[in-house]
């Protein structure tokens, strides 16, 4: 074999490998866009499915160890009632972690409210979570870099290098974050990023018996809750703050705050 | 040229702390997936909320030993109920701990089950009961098994 015919077959022998390699990929794209799997986790509440029974603030405080009598929950429920003359009552007794057994609204300072059965106009209950925001004011104000988004979307806290100056706290427009009476740091709902991590629910959707609460991929076009949200009509808390939150609800209403 | 003393000093003292940031500084601390807006921060941080103890478990963990008993209420209208949600959470149960508590109180039940006429909520639709009227002074198991869900004994 002469040099020309020497290159000339390395030449054809690269292409025919390098177009079997590009065939590969134009063929089977899906299979390379299984392999990088991307995720983005969010939630989904239907509030007309929750019955405010609280299983939900039970376990998430024991799942991740927030001191049970405290009252600091990373999630709650909410319980709204509207009268037919406009009145609108709302309260989570114990961020609502024993349920609500009464129908006497808890005004605070000790004060309560009967609300009869004819005056109702509406009355629903409300699970809060953290929102998980795509453009999070808390991690944003951090100034020791302790809280940060991952990769997958969720806020978490870095509890070892927290200095507890308490900004995030403040600047959360939705109340998320609280002290952790015992860790002294900033915590918040994480989503139980330990169960999701491992392919197992949070700890309120686990205990949830209605199926109010529910976690998805937003990246994966075959998952359930990402199906539910591009095709259903669902709202987020606060859209004007521009935080942009990944917690999507069923059923709000303007009353909700 | 003695006015310049006290710049040498603050020299010296940054470059101080520079060097002593080398050594503070995790290495893993820095910019990473989201910027440094939303993700500037210590990357073993996310291994450490990984490696968090999950508690809740699951009712298929209950089912190797309690079978009867997850079956009984897999027929039951409580079937949508987690077993951890009234026995508490698992952990390593049976080595730790080596038994759940059984919650038997009233308030238990009621969680769901006092009646609130709220339209709008699924809650109007479950059974209820107003719990000042209902048999105030007794415990609900004494006449309800809540793993059948039964009417009273």
């Amino acid at each position: 074999m002469n040099r020309r015919g020497f290159l000339k077959l390395s030449v054809k022998g690269l292409a025919g490998i390098a177009l079997a390699k590009g065939l590969d990929e134009i063929v089977r794209p899906q299979e390379g866009l299984a392999a990088a799997k991307p995720v983005r986790w969010v939630f989904l509440v239907d509030t007309y499915k929750c019955i405010g029974c609280g299983f939900c603030v039970k376990a998430c405080k024991l799942e991740n160890g927030i001191p049970y009598e405290a009252n600091v929950s990373r999630t709650w429920v909410e319980r709204y009632v509207i009268t037919k003359d406009g009145q609108v009552f709302a309260d989570t007794p114990k961020a609502a972690r024993d349920g609500f057994t009464t129908t006497r609204i808890d005004l605070g300072m000790g004060k309560y409210r009967e609300i009869k059965k004819e005056e109702i106009g509406k009355a629903f209950f409300v699970p809060k979570i953290c929102n998980q925001c795509d453009k999070p004011p808390c991690v944003q104000v951090c100034p020791v870099g302790a809280t940060y988004q991952t990769a997958d979307g969720v806020s978490l806290v870095d509890r070892k290098w927290c200095i507890g100056c308490g900004y995030c706290i403040m600047a959360c427009p939705y109340g998320m974050r609280f002290f952790h009476p015992v860790y002294q740091v900033a915590e918040k709902c994480n989503f139980c990023y330990h169960r999701i991590t491992k392919g197992i629910n949070p700890a309120c959707v686990l205990a949830c018996p209605m199926s109010a609460r529910r976690i998805g991929n937003i990246k994966n076009p075959e998952d359930p809750v990402a199906k539910v949200i591009m095709t259903q009509r669902v709202e987020v808390h606060k859209p004007e703050y521009g935080t942009n939150p990944q917690v999507y609800f069923i059923g709000l209403s303007e009353e909700v705050r | 040229m003695h006015v310049l003393r006290p710049l040498y000093v603050v020299l010296a003292l940054v470059v101080v702390i520079l060097i002593a940031r080398t050594f503070v500084v995790p290495k893993d601390f820095g910019i990473h997936e989201r910027g440094y807006m939303y993700s500037w921060y210590r990357k073993a941080s996310e291994e450490d909320w990984k490696n968090f103890k999950v508690k809740y478990q699951g009712r298929d963990y209950c089912k190797d030993c309690h079978g009867e008993q997850v079956q009984q209420l897999r027929t039951s209208p409580h079937a949508i109920i987690e077993c951890e949600n009234c026995h508490g959470p698992v952990i390593d149960h049976p080595s730790d701990p080596q038994k759940l508590p059984i919650d038997q109180g009233r308030e238990l039940c009621l969680r769901c089950h006092t009646y609130l006429p709220y339209p709008t909520s699924k809650r109007v639709e479950i059974r209820g009961i107003n719990p000042d009227a209902h048999n105030p002074d007794l415990e609900c198991v004494g006449c309800h098994d809540a793993h059948r869900a039964s009417k009273p004994k």
